[in-house]
């Protein structure tokens, strides 16, 4: 894991971006914002990881340098008004290692990806645009894959690529191929999903298994390899949010758990709302192979990537009927109430343990790293 | 998984820890040794579900934690260079060294890699034959066998470009001064599975017999972990202090021959200053001088780095049980998992980042999660 | 220090003079090799670290442990067990989380 995000950089803003020339560098000495980015003066790869030095980064460096109103939404796409109509807009930037794996390509990633982080806001999702950075050298019949991945995967979700630039780079300034998408999507009337709604009582489903989209790109990973039968479970996740919208437009807040998995997103949800989320670790939804690669690497699967299931915080009197309309989808059908919320420990996400115990499921510091001890 | 899954019933935990309370009579301190015990420990909550009698205290058997600074500071150095590839466990990338960590160099263009494996960066050195790979031999008698086998097969293959940086320590010498420390508190001790499966339980009669104390070979699931502490408090309480092996599925009396064999060849004892703590005499191994030559300390020569520890970090306390992580006034103040003053900070098994991760609850007051923690 | 896991040992051969195994480990598939354990058979388990098959994983010594567990407070058994009777009373329900339970361990 050491050398690759995994996953797209989410949100707004990319961490892997290089500032444009021109900006004179910072002085650690002379900076004045509180311990973060002092004692790395660079750019790390954790910075990258969805976890509290990506926050760090977006919250010290682009949020001040950007201001807005909009920006601060701070969710996977915002919700901006225009001409009367209300519509979900996000970016996502994709850089994968390897480019093809179990389950998918950078190509299907790049798509749902955006796609999904519009569907988190209940939008349906129109249209996209697509930007490639390719790298000097690399096959035409690789570009020709991805670009096909992408296109059907565009397809099947109807939405229709709207836009797109390519830059090419020199031999060794890119990984093969980098994706950047954006897309726009309408919000229907009464659909308000924000962390802000969320309140004691509500009630916490995962859709389906979680991890298995981290195992199946570690599986293939330099230096990590090993033998699984697993494959990502990236998906477009925007047909299994209009079932669930049907069954009441009041669902509180969606998230898709990528960089930083389930323990991110509902890090971020408990932060954002000022309440406490408790968790019963018995009921998340872990595949054996999932449990198991963790088990030898020393991971844990509430940290690892999902590319296409959601976790929903839905008031409690419809907790059953939208647990139902999930499980009678495609997508969904392995969903499960895994936690609600609380009041107690504000801010704070509580796991409790199979045993009995309780603990705290923390906000991933940076990369996820293997352990040996 | 198989005989993973079986040690985790939660019905049997049940049984264990009646066991445990209707044995326990008065107050015990327990030290578990090993750093991926108390990942056990804190990750199931087993602390919070064992009688208040039964203290735990974190021991200093993390390897990431106790690697000494000047250790860390010379693998910055190396990593740094430009013919390097520097390989590594996970572990040890945001273990911080004088002003910096392994990120940090990456960041400035050095070629750190993480490997699963010391045989990946074996592989790694066939892989780049015009470059200097270098892998950060670290651990505990369980990681000692794995490293020097790599070793000797570089040797063997004929590999030139390969070298190792050893800092690894040994459990037995860590138990005798933590027992010769005037303020020790400790009255028992899980001794670490995995190392016991490498070096057998020899070494421990004389120091269960020395000190007083017994001494349980403890495994790493919860039920093990569980039956560890169950066969400890029952010596405690019946007043005797011998060796029990709690993990014989993993154990045998004699440990792995053929490792043993393999560390005779490849390292010697040597003094080993342990973070925190100091130089604990005899608690290390190097290279033995017939593999010099794949020793990274001597192929590149690093002087001149300038060591300094945070003066507030205290981890050499907290490592011996002398103070409890949110006693140490830096504690999620200025010391915190992502701007940690001492490796105990660092690694998920440093006994302050388990305390940050899993206590602080406790500090904020969550009595409503804790009256419905039960099942 | 030490993760090691048990893993059963699928294949093994002789790599570059080495004994390597194909270890697999519950449907995770990886290599170990098994120069320290050399009378190790296929079929059999080991306890792996750092892909080093590092000790035999005596099979019969698991089960007796296992065993030992099972027979322990059997009294109680007969009087009914206070700690579910305390989950039972303490515990709050959530919606679908019988189903869930069963959801999550398939």
């Amino acid at each position: 894991m050491a050398e690759t995000v995994e996953t797209p950089t989410r949100g707004d803003v990319t961490a892997s971006a290089t500032p444009p020339s021109g900006i004179p560098p910072l002085d650690p000495t002379a900076w004045t914002c509180p311990a973060p980015l002092r004692d790395h003066p660079r750019i790390v790869m954790g910075h990258g990881g969805g976890g509290a030095l990506s926050a760090e980064l977006v919250q010290h460096i682009f949020a001040p340098a950007f201001g807005g109103e909009v920006l601060a939404q701070m969710g996977d796409s915002a919700t901006v008004s225009l001409g009367g109509a209300r519509l979900a807009f996000s970016t996502d930037s994709f850089v994968v290692r390897p480019l093809f794996f179990p389950g998918g390509s950078i190509g299907d990633l790049a798509v749902n990806g955006t796609l999904n982080d519009l569907a988190m806001s209940g939008a349906r999702a129109a249209y996209l645009s697509c930007g490639f950075i390719l790298e000097e050298g690399v096959e035409l019949s690789v570009v020709a894959r991805v670009a096909d991945a992408f296109g059907t995967a565009a397809r099947n979700a109807g939405v229709e690529v709207a836009t797109g630039d390519t830059k090419v780079v020199e031999a060794g300034h890119g990984d093969g191929i980098f994706i950047n998408t954006a897309g726009i999507g309408l919000i229907p009337a009464g659909v308000d999903l924000r962390p802000q709604r969320v309140v004691p009582g509500d009630v916490v489903i995962v859709s389906g298994a979680i991890g298995v989209h981290g195992v199946a790109i570690m599986s293939v990973r330099e230096g990590l390899e090993f033998g699984v039968e697993i494959e990502s479970d990236c998906a477009a996740l925007g047909g299994l949010v209009e079932a669930m919208l049907a069954v009441t437009p009041d669902l509180h807040v969606l998230r898709d758990p990528t960089r930083g998995g389930l323990a991110a997103s509902l890090n971020e949800i408990a932060a954002a709302s000022g309440t406490g989320v408790v968790i019963q670790e018995r009921h998340v939804p872990v595949p054996p192979p999932v449990a198991n690669a963790c088990a030898i690497l020393g991971l844990d699967p509430m940290y690892v990537a999902n590319e296409g299931k959601l976790v929903a915080f839905v008031p409690r009197e419809h907790a059953d009927a939208v647990l139902d309309a999930m499980r009678a989808h495609p997508l969904g059908g392995d969903a499960a109430v895994i936690g609600e919320v609380v009041d107690a420990h504000p801010g704070m996400v509580v796991a409790r343990t199979g045993l009995g115990g309780t603990r705290v499921v923390d906000l991933p510091v940076g990369e996820q790293l293997p352990r040996i001890c | 998984m198989k005989y993973i899954d079986e040690f985790q019933d939660p019905a049997l935990a049940r049984r264990l820890l009646d066991e445990i309370r209707a044995t326990v009579t008065r107050p015990w301190a327990l030290m578990e040794v090993c750093g991926g015990q108390t990942h056990t420990i804190i990750r199931h909550g087993i602390d919070q579900l064992l009688p208040d009698q039964v203290e735990l205290i974190h021991g200093p058997g993390c390897p990431v934690c106790v690697t000494p600074l000047e250790v860390i500071d010379k693998a910055l150095e190396i990593a740094s260079r430009p013919e390097v590839i520097f390989c590594s466990f996970g572990d040890m990338l945001r273990v911080p060294g004088t002003g910096r960590d392994l990120f940090r160099v990456r960041s400035e263009g050095g070629d750190v890699r993480v490997v699963y494996s010391p045989l990946d960066a074996l592989r790694i050195a066939q892989q780049n034959p015009d470059r200097e790979v270098v892998f950060f031999g670290i651990g505990f008698e369980t990681t000692a066998p794995p490293n020097a086998m790599t070793v000797y097969q570089a040797r063997r293959l004929g590999i030139r470009n390969f070298s190792l940086l050893v800092s690894h320590v040994r459990v037995p010498p860590a138990i005798e001064a933590i027992m010769q420390s005037p303020s020790c508190r400790v009255q028992a001790f899980l001794a670490a599975g995995h190392v016991c499966s490498v070096m057998g339980v020899g070494e421990y009669p004389e120091l269960a017999e020395r000190f007083g104390v017994p001494i349980v070979v403890t495994g790493f699931e919860p039920l093990d972990i569980l039956e560890g502490v169950r066969r400890t408090v029952a010596q405690l309480e019946r007043g005797e202090h011998t060796v029990d092996n709690a993990y014989p599925r993993a154990v045998r009396p004699e440990g792995n021959p053929a490792a043993l064999a393999m560390l005779e060849d490849v390292f010697e004892v040597t003094d080993r200053s342990w973070r925190g703590i100091g130089v604990i005499p005899g608690s290390g191994w190097r290279l033995s001088p017939r593999y010099r030559d794949y020793d990274a300390e001597y192929r590149f020569s690093v002087t001149g780095i300038d060591t300094r520890e945070p003066a507030q970090c205290r981890s050499g306390e907290v490592l011996q049980g002398l103070l409890k992580p949110h006693e140490c006034e830096a504690f999620d103040t200025i010391c915190t998992p992502r701007t940690p003053l001492g490796a105990t900070m660092v690694s998920s098994e440093g006994a302050c980042a388990a305390y940050y991760l899993y206590r602080r609850l406790d500090m904020k007051k969550t009595a409503p999660v804790e009256a419905s923690s039960v099942g | 220090m030490c993760l090691a896991v048990p893993g059963r040992v699928l294949e093994i051969e002789e790599r570059d003079g080495t004994r390597m195994a194909t270890v697999d480990f519950g449907g995770v598939v990886k290599e170990a090799c098994l120069e320290y354990l050399p009378d190790l058979q296929v079929g059999e388990y080991a306890i792996v670290h750092v892909g080093f098959a590092l000790q035999k994983l005596d099979e019969d010594s698991a089960r007796q442990t296992l065993e030992l567990f099972a027979q322990l407070g059997m009294l109680q058994e007969e009087f009914g067990d206070p700690w579910e009777m305390a989950a039972e009373a303490g515990g709050l329900p959530l919606p679908g989380s019988g189903e869930a339970a069963q959801e999550a361990q398939r």
